[in-house]
């Protein structure tokens, strides 16, 4: 239907009959993903103190021995959470609304770059790939449910310090957003149709539904990890750098 | 002069795309005729997307004991045994096949724990036998059959309205109509029309229905030389919206009173205690209706003049789930969370009990070649329709005018002859408006018509009422013919409210005089005048036709129901209670 | 008595822009009664579409102060007070006249899906489980205010190539659907063109009937598809057990 092209042509990018502020959104997201994904690439590309006693940086987990790798660590053990979040649901959102302003927001008008191809054309088609990088992120949870077992010793006693809490917050939230996964939901449960008909379809469907409920708040789950894992890293920073005294709490 | 038309040549053309018109439609079509639907609104819009509550049939998922001889008494007791038997008979009979084969089309109902399709209480039905989707069950009718019909090759003419049907000699044999987008003229060619336009709602005030119910179907078949029956019978749905007024008459569902809704009036009391003790708020409608027009009369009305309908001692969780809609709606337009405080509701005009006398069997109607099904067909309801037995009727009736026209297609030499004459006289009728240098604007038409029916042909009735009701139609037909339209033939709603005014002022004579004519009160309609139920009017049908372009009224017997099936009622008090 | 001023888009294909009204406010009033007030008392021949004025046909839609709505589901009260409110058609369909736009496309692609088929012998017999996910998709009232916002259809035009939000709930309805024997990635992929959507989730934002048309129609759909089309290791397993696509 060509004629509906024409709603196409009128508008220019910010184009829209909308008077609430439609910008903010985009902005605050554009602007924190800026912030965090600024001091996680500063915080990688350190490569010096991620470590306080037992207490590791969740940016540089697992400790892996590279010695043939002249750069940081961080930029190889980053490769799978990034392309975990990078390829997410919710982040595609994110990122294409704020970054690729496609759209920036609804109901407003879009810069038009020749022909949309969405996630049909490369690199985009390969999101569809997103269940190997939850693949990835779901080993990584083992490593970093480690760490936290290792935060809570403190020279062969066990203790918790500030730190503790501050690296199990950071898993934590970590395995919510990762258990919340669209992905995930689909295998556990979403690709079947009749839950009812089997036992194992049964069993299924309340896994199903968990993942559902962690689903919806799939969202607040990518933005508080974020926030915990840069958090951890820079809590472990300071300890590091003897800014600041770990606080034993037990 | 027929080509200076678009026309089309189908052999079953039904006029109506809601339950009933889709599911004829799709009969016809799988009987292998060629077959166009017209329709006003967009596909899928029609008035069948509503309802709410449920569909009845005696599938007996709930209660084991239901049966289609319970549904039958129940539907016969409820309309006050003025139904068509043969018409309830058949379906209290089918209607549960009818909503498996939905079933089997993609219909998704609610389930019992057993995995079979749930049913719900319903006034006036003597076991839990509603068929439902939450309270959206009209919208997953419409959408089956929709889907199912759209792959079956039916040819859909939407926003496109018939202002006439066509005859040769007396034989219907196509339809002149309009496109609603450029205004621009249509002619149908078929061997049979089947009419499933809906009802009549649009001329009162107060109502559940939507701009459509202006009885186009009911007045195509009075032009046709067809015999509309019991037109008197109006049903008010005891629980309408009263605040705001934007919303005044939006239906609250029965599913409510279903589900355990209570009725209270200002003072706090269940009145229908002193109304229907026994079955309360599960009365039938007529009673309910009446009941909280009284209660308001009488000074013990809520603050906005309606009844207190309250469901808010039942688990919120379960109001959300089963009355999803009906949450939304007073959240949305009335600030009112109904799993904590009671609604306001008040008597809105909902359907019409009567229509085009029809043949049981086929749908036909009393001219060659016309058929009607549904809401726009009478006899089946009697004097007053049960909740969820509309839904069935449009599938059961649907189905046999679709099978019925396409016999008759199937039969029919061909295609008639379109008389240029009547063509010519539809195409004046639509333009003339536009010509008009002054006259009085359609809408105030309208408005006036609406209140006049309201309270001169309302849910009680005078003879000095109706002959007044009576005098002001006709006065307002004078204006309407001398109707002024501004502006062009693209979608002009002025216009098309000028012509849809003629036909309700049309079926509101029909409904007036046929009111006047029963000298009793029985089912929907009740005459303060003559406040009991007479017997002896108990087996005559009001008849309607038209004489040039006055509204004719007559009597005729009612058919003789079986005495197996007269057996059945052996048990009930004398004359049937009213 | 306080008043309204509402703007509204009047004209066709042909050209048009908004004209001033003013009608008197009451209480708990929707968009839809100002517009009927309009053409009761000043212009009898604005068009408009509508049906239940209850939410429930999908027929009313149009754009408020920009935003897509149903005409009738939105209460003047809740739009900024001492503003003019701002009407105009859909955007991304072509005008018809007015606030009425040509719908029709819709109704094509709905034409293409292909359609409930159920399983042969199959009992039918499900549970209340299995089914409340295609309940909400059946929800739809088919206002396609999914489909004008979509910024696929809407921005760049691509109605040849994509069926919209509101024909990906259905295709959801139809594959979760306990008793559907088809299989439609294929179709997914190649003629609804779900590689095209980018799940920024404007549907979902307007939806009237609240179905969370991306969370839960479109992504497990997509998912699907990468079981069917996209993840090597499947493609791997189907080729050696030889089990078909879907099981
Ligand atoms: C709010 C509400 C809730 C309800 N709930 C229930 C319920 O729970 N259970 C139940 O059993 N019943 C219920 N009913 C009643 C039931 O929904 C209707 O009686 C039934 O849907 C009528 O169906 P129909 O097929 O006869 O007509 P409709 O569905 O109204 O279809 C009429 C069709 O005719 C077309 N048409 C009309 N005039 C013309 C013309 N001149 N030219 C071309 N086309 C024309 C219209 O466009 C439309 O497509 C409810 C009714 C309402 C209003
Ligand atoms: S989520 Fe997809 S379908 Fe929905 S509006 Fe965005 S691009 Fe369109
Ligand atoms: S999915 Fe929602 S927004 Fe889209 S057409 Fe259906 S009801 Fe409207
Ligand atoms: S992690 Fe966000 S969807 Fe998989
Ligand atoms: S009029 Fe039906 S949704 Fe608004």
């Amino acid at each position: 239907m060509a004629e509906t092209a024409h709603a196409a042509s009128r508008e220019h990018f910010g184009s829209t009959s909308r008077r609430d502020s439609w910008w903010l959104a985009p902005g605050l997201v554009a602007a924190g993903l800026l912030l965090l994904g600024g001091y996680a690439t500063w915080a990688a590309l350190q490569g010096t103190h991620f470590e306080f006693g037992r207490y590791l940086s969740p940016l540089y987990s697992p400790k892996i021995a590279a010695p043939w790798w002249p750069l940081s660590p961080a930029l190889l053990i980053l490769i799978p959470p990034l392309l975990f979040r990078s390829t997410c649901y919710y982040y595609r959102k994110a990122y294409y609304r704020a970054f690729f302003l496609d759209p920036v927001a609804c109901a407003v008008g879009e810069l038009n770059r020749g022909k949309y191809t969405g996630e049909t054309g490369f690199p985009f088609v390969l999101q569809n790939l997103h269940r190997f990088a939850f693949y990835l992120a779901f080993l990584w949870l083992f490593f970093l449910w480690h760490d936290v077992w290792d935060a809570f010793w403190f020279d062969g006693r066990f203790g918790v310090g500030l730190g503790t809490l501050v690296i199990l917050a950071s898993t934590g939230t970590l395995t919510l957003y990762t258990f919340s996964c669209h992905s995930f939901r689909h295998l556990v449960g979403g690709k079947l149709d009749c839950f009812s008909c089997t036992a194992a379809a049964r069993g299924r469907h309340g896994a199903w539904l968990g993942v559902s409920a962690l689903n919806e708040h799939h969202m607040g789950f990518a933005w508080i990890s974020l926030v915990s894992v840069c958090f951890a890293d820079f809590y472990v920073r300071l300890l590091s750098m003897g800014v600041f005294h770990d606080v034993r709490l037990l | 002069m027929s080509e200076r038309y678009e026309s089309h040549d189908v052999d079953v053309l039904v006029i109506g795309a809601g339950g009933a018109g889709l599911r004829a439609a799709i009969e016809a079509s799988a009987q292998g005729a060629r077959v166009g639907v017209v329709c006003k609104s967009l596909l899928g819009k029609a008035h069948t997307v509503m309802a709410e509550g449920g569909v009845a049939a005696a599938l007996a998922h709930v209660d084991p004991s239901d049966s289609w001889k319970v549904h039958f008494k129940d539907t016969m007791l409820g309309g006050k045994m003025l139904n068509n038997w043969r018409m309830a008979q058949l379906h209290a009979q089918e209607a549960p096949d009818r909503v498996r084969e939905l079933e089997r089309w993609g219909a998704v109902f609610d389930r019992t724990r057993d995995g079979r399709i749930l049913q719900r209480n319903f006034g006036g039905h003597s076991s839990p036998r509603l068929a439902h989707v939450g309270d959206r069950t009209g919208l997953e009718m419409i959408r089956t059959l929709q889907d199912f019909g759209v792959h079956q090759g039916l040819e859909v003419y939407m926003e496109c309205t018939v202002t006439k049907l066509l005859k040769q000699d007396s034989r219907v044999v196509g339809a002149f109509a309009y496109w609603r987008e450029t205004g621009r003229f249509v002619l149908f060619r078929a061997k049979s029309v089947v009419l499933a336009t809906g009802g009549i709602g649009k001329a009162y005030t107060i109502t559940s229905n939507s701009w459509e119910y202006t009885g186009d179907g009911h007045a195509l078949a009075l032009g046709a030389g067809a015999e509309l029956i019991d037109m008197e019978f109006v049903q008010f749905h005891p629980t309408g919206m009263v605040w705001p007024p934007g919303v005044q008459g939006l239906l609250v569902t029965e599913a409510v009173r279903g589900e355990g809704g209570l009725l209270r009036n200002a003072t706090g009391e269940r009145f229908m205690e002193r109304y229907d003790p026994k079955r309360m708020e599960l009365s039938t409608r007529d009673m309910v209706a009446r009941a909280i027009y009284t209660e308001v009369k009488e000074g013990r009305g809520s603050p906005h003049g309606g009844a207190f309908l309250d469901i808010s001692h039942k688990p919120p969780e379960m109001v959300k789930k089963k009355l999803p809609s009906m949450y939304h709606q007073f959240m949305e337009f009335a600030n009112i969370d109904i799993t904590k405080s009671p609604m306001e509701v008040g008597p809105t005009v909902h359907y019409i009990m009567g229509g085009v006398r029809v043949d049981a069997d086929t749908g036909a109607a009393t001219v060659p070649g016309l058929f009607a099904a549904g809401e726009a067909s009478g006899g089946m309801h009697g004097a007053n329709r049960l909740g969820g037995n509309s839904l069935s009727d449009l599938l059961v009736f649907g189905r046999r005018a679709g099978a019925g026209s396409a016999a008759y297609a199937a039969k029919a030499p061909g295609h008639g002859v379109v008389d240029p004459a009547q063509v010519a006289a539809a195409e004046r009728e639509l333009l003339e408006p536009f010509e008009r240098a002054s006259g009085p604007d359609p809408y105030s038409i309208h408005r006036r018509l609406q209140q006049s029916m309201h309270s001169l042909v309302g849910i009680f009735r005078t003879e000095q009422d109706l002959m007044k009701g009576i005098e002001e139609i006709v006065k307002l037909q004078a204006e309407a013919n001398a109707v002024r339209v501004e502006g062009s033939r693209a979608f002009n709603p002025g216009w098309h409210l000028a012509h849809d005014l003629r036909n309700m002022l049309t079926i509101s004579e029909a409904i007036a005089r046929c009111a006047l004519q029963r000298r009793e009160s029985r089912g929907a309609h009740a005459r303060l005048d003559y406040p009991n139920l007479n017997p002896e009017l108990g087996d005559v049908n009001s008849v309607a036709t038209l004489d040039g372009e006055a509204v004719r009224v007559s009597q005729s017997p009612l058919p003789r129901m079986p005495d197996e099936l007269r057996a059945l009622f052996a048990t009930e008090p004398a004359g049937v209670q009213s | 008595m306080p008043e309204a001023v509402l703007h509204v888009y009047r004209g066709d294909a042909s050209g048009g822009g908004l004209k001033e009204y003013r009608v008197p406010l009451e209480e708990g009033m929707v968009v839809l009664d100002a517009i009927h007030h309009i053409q009761g008392h000043q212009a009898p021949d604005l068009a408009v579409r509508w049906n239940c004025k209850a939410a429930k046909c999908g027929s009313c839609s149009a754009e408020v102060n920009g935003k897509p709505k149903l005409l009738c589901k939105t209460r003047m009260d809740a739009l900024p007070p001492g503003q003019p409110v701002v009407v105009q058609p859909l955007k991304a369909f072509p005008i018809v006249k007015d606030l009425v736009t040509d719908v029709q496309w819709n109704y094509e692609v709905n034409k293409r899906i292909p359609p409930f088929t159920p399983k042969p012998n199959a009992e039918w017999r499900w549970k209340q489980e299995d089914v409340d996910r295609v309940q909400e998709f059946r929800k739809c009232i088919e206002c396609f205010l999914c489909q004008d916002v979509c910024h696929v259809l809407r921005s760049h035009g691509r109605t040849d190539a994509f069926a919209g939000p509101r024909f990906l709930v259905r295709v959801a309805g139809l594959e979760m659907h306990p008793m559907d024997a088809l299989n439609r990635t294929k179709f997914l992929k190649e003629d609804a063109g779900i590689g095209l959507c980018n799940i920024t989730k404007c549907c979902t934002e307007v939806c009237p009937e609240d179905i969370t048309i991306t969370d839960n129609a479109i992504i497990p759909l997509k998912e699907r598809v990468v079981d069917d089309h996209y993840d090597p290791v499947r493609m791997l397993v189907r080729l050696v057990t030889g089990k078909k696509k879907g099981e």
